[in-house]
């Protein structure tokens, strides 16, 4: 459903705010919803996590579900994959997603598996929120966009709002769905992005991306915040006569293979553009699926704007600038693009 | 209990308030493991089968703390050597011979998963891997389900003592000691991690370590069943009236090779192995049962003879069972696959 038709309907509430409270929210709902749905991770509860996210769940839902797990990651999903083996719901939170990878093992050998390995018997409805991305001055440990890494893993779902309406309405997918969803929230979009979200009970289907704006001339395709710079962009080449249509993957597996085509046919110029860094990346394989399908149809090459191929970011403010996209780098590549 | 006016020492199982039925039950089991278990092997020398891996020697334990706990409601989440247990909590030599030949009607994976890798949903065993000790954070996870739904049920893990080094078992217990939760840790020490000794594996003992987590360590003689039995129904009873967790480690020797694909005598001696097979609790339990008054040899013939007409049957049965359709393997992905994979 989209804003538009959100907004005809009568009797909506539409509330402005912000990208992390429409994720509180959505985890409030759930749990209001379903008394199987709880969270857990690294000081979710009392202090109400480490950017606020989980605020006043412990307060409205007990210190069961809104657990302050014991520091360790491993076990914070392990046990939430344990609960929802069972048939709970559970929302781990992972506090950063760079401290993801002790957990790897169990997301990749245990959740992504339980259904196929058990022949359909044992399913598994997990929900790993991780923090990604940085600009944030987190230096090389808490700036870092692990999709890569999971990406490619069947029985894994990902997720990766831009929107507050989106972020809201995945995270009410995810924890809805029977398989393990990981659903990746930009810590620099918390505050930095704003947006109108309904008060209303709705969900976007994991699996769609979403046309975030109409264009002729290139096709951008992103996720998360990259998504805000190509906006910002867009809007300024289109006083130079550059029409950019811009698609949000939203979904990052399964992809909506779809929604690309149709969005590279649409100007037959495709820049794909992430944070994670290029080698290895998500946009390989979207560059892939639009190689494969209609590489004749193209009027340019396939182009791509990511991270560069460096561990990580570092903390010192030029290099972090060096590392981060921005506006001016995403609007020089599609400037570059609608020239070629 | 009086008996034609004198008093009658009670045994040891009517003690621990096992009838004779049932500690000849357990008898039963126990063999009836080490039956399917030698087939399997022999099976993988015919070359009818690939792979097969071993639980002999660690029945008894098996067997007595799957019959300490409340096989209705309670979780399992055994080890890969763990062919005695789930044959007590009610799998059937035909499910786990459908296992061993990898067919379609295999309940544990649909003959996905190596032999030994037991799950079902029906008899709440808890679908495991091989990367080991993931499933003691999952055992953790359904006793919290237990804490938070105010279910009666408590969750049951098993293990290797190489097991208890990976970080997941420190997560596990720890989270269980914080949280209280009516789980059961039961290390399945059988002194060999493939080839590497106990003493090469752990500096101290695993029961010791219950201490940092705040919560009781045992350690018991795992060839003794009827200790085993007493240890894990008092585990059972501090589980279910709130008290927490419970280590235990159940000493025991596995007298087969690590699985079908490992030569022992490469890094043990045979005089070693033979001197724990010494110590086998099998016939030393079916000798208590004799002491006892209540089995003996022409009945324990009988049993043999039955029990090899099950595997027999069980065997014939998995042989002739037909594999999964090979475009079977693009099933059951994600719950809304249609038979596409991962897309």
């Amino acid at each position: 459903m989209s804003m538009q038709t959100i907004r005809a309907k009568e009797g909506v509430k539409m509330a402005v705010m912000e990208y992390i409270d429409a994720i509180r929210l959505a985890m409030k709902e759930e749990m209001e919803r379903d008394e199987d749905v709880f969270v857990l991770g690294e000081d979710v509860g009392l202090k109400g996590g480490v950017f606020t996210t989980t605020k006043g769940l412990q307060e409205q839902f007990g210190e069961l579900r809104a657990l302050d797990a014991p520091l360790a990651e491993s076990a914070i999903a392990g046990v939430a994959i344990g609960a929802a083996m069972y048939g709970m719901k559970p929302i781990a939170e992972m506090q950063y997603s760079d401290f993801m990878f002790p957990a790897t093992n169990q997301i990749i050998s245990e959740a992504a598996k339980i259904r196929y390995r058990s022949n359909n018997d044992w399913n598994c409805p997990l929900v790993v929120r991780a923090p990604i991305g940085g600009g944030v001055f987190g230096g090389l440990y808490h700036s870092q966009c692990p999709e890569s890494v999971f990406f490619g893993t069947p029985g894994l779902k990902i997720v990766a709002p831009y929107t507050p309406y989106d972020a809201k309405g995945l995270l009410k997918a995810a924890v809805r769905d029977p398989d393990p969803v990981l659903y990746f929230e930009n810590k620099k979009c918390y505050k930095l992005v704003v947006g109108e979200v309904p008060d209303t009970d709705y969900t976007v289907p994991i699996g769609k991306a979403n046309v975030l704006r109409e264009g002729d001339d290139i096709t951008v395709i992103s996720y998360s915040l990259p998504l805000h710079y190509a906006m910002e962009a867009a809007e300024e080449l289109a006083q130079e006569g550059i029409s950019a249509h811009i698609l949000d993957l939203r979904t990052l597996q399964p992809l909506d293979k779809e929604a690309i085509l149709e969005a590279a046919r649409r100007t037959g110029k495709v820049l794909i553009i992430h944070e994670d860094n290029k080698f290895g990346g998500i946009g390989g394989e979207v560059s892939a699926i639009i190689a494969e399908e209609m590489l004749y149809e193209l009027d340019a090459p396939i182009m791509r704007l990511c991270g560069p191929d460096v561990p990580a970011m570092p903390i010192n403010p030029p290099g972090e600038k060096f590392f981060m996209l921005n506006k001016e780098k995403v609007k020089e590549s599609m400037r570059h693009l609608a020239l070629y | 209990m009086m008996q034609s006016g004198s008093v009658r020492q009670l045994s040891r199982h009517e003690e621990l308030g096992l009838t004779d039925e049932q500690a000849i039950d357990m008898y039963t089991k126990m063999l009836m493991a080490r039956r399917f278990d030698e087939r399997g092997l022999l099976l993988q020398r015919a070359g009818k089968i690939n792979f097969h891996v071993s639980g002999i020697g660690q029945e008894p334990a098996q067997v007595a703390a799957a019959y300490a706990l409340n096989r209705e409601i309670d979780y399992f989440l055994p080890y890969y050597r763990d062919y005695a247990l789930v044959l007590t909590v009610g799998m059937t030599p035909r499910e786990l011979m459908l296992s061993v030949f990898a067919k379609a009607e295999d309940p544990n994976s649909g003959g996905r998963q190596m032999p030994g890798h037991f799950g079902s949903k029906r008899l709440r065993i808890v679908t495991g891997s091989s990367p080991v000790t993931t499933q003691v954070p999952h055992a953790v996870g359904l006793a919290l389900a237990a804490k938070m739904k105010k279910k009666d049920f408590v969750s049951f893990v098993t293990f290797g003592e190489g097991s208890s080094n990976q970080g997941d078992f420190h997560e596990g217990c720890n989270f269980a000691g914080v949280h209280k939760l009516p789980v059961i840790f039961m290390c399945e020490n059988n002194q060999y991690a493939i080839s590497t000794p106990v003493h090469k594996q752990l500096g101290g003992n695993v029961y010791e370590r219950a201490i940092g987590y705040g919560f009781p360590g045992i350690r018991v003689d795992g060839n003794d069943p009827l200790e085993v039995y007493r240890v894990v129904k008092e585990a059972r009873a501090r589980a279910a009236a709130g008290e927490g967790p419970t280590l235990i480690e159940a000493m025991m020797y596995r007298i087969s090779p690590h699985s079908t694909s490992d030569n022992d005598l490469a890094y043990r001696t045979k005089e070693e192995v033979d001197e724990h097979r010494g110590n086998d609790g099998i016939p030393k339990y079916k000798q208590y049962l004799i002491e006892c008054g209540i089995w003996d040899e022409e009945r324990d013939a009988q049993l043999s003879k039955e029990l090899r007409a099950m595997i027999d049957d069980a065997t014939e049965y998995g042989d002739k069972a037909p594999y999964p359709a090979p475009e079977d393997i693009l099933l059951h992905v994600y719950a809304d696959d249609s038979g596409e994979g991962g897309r």
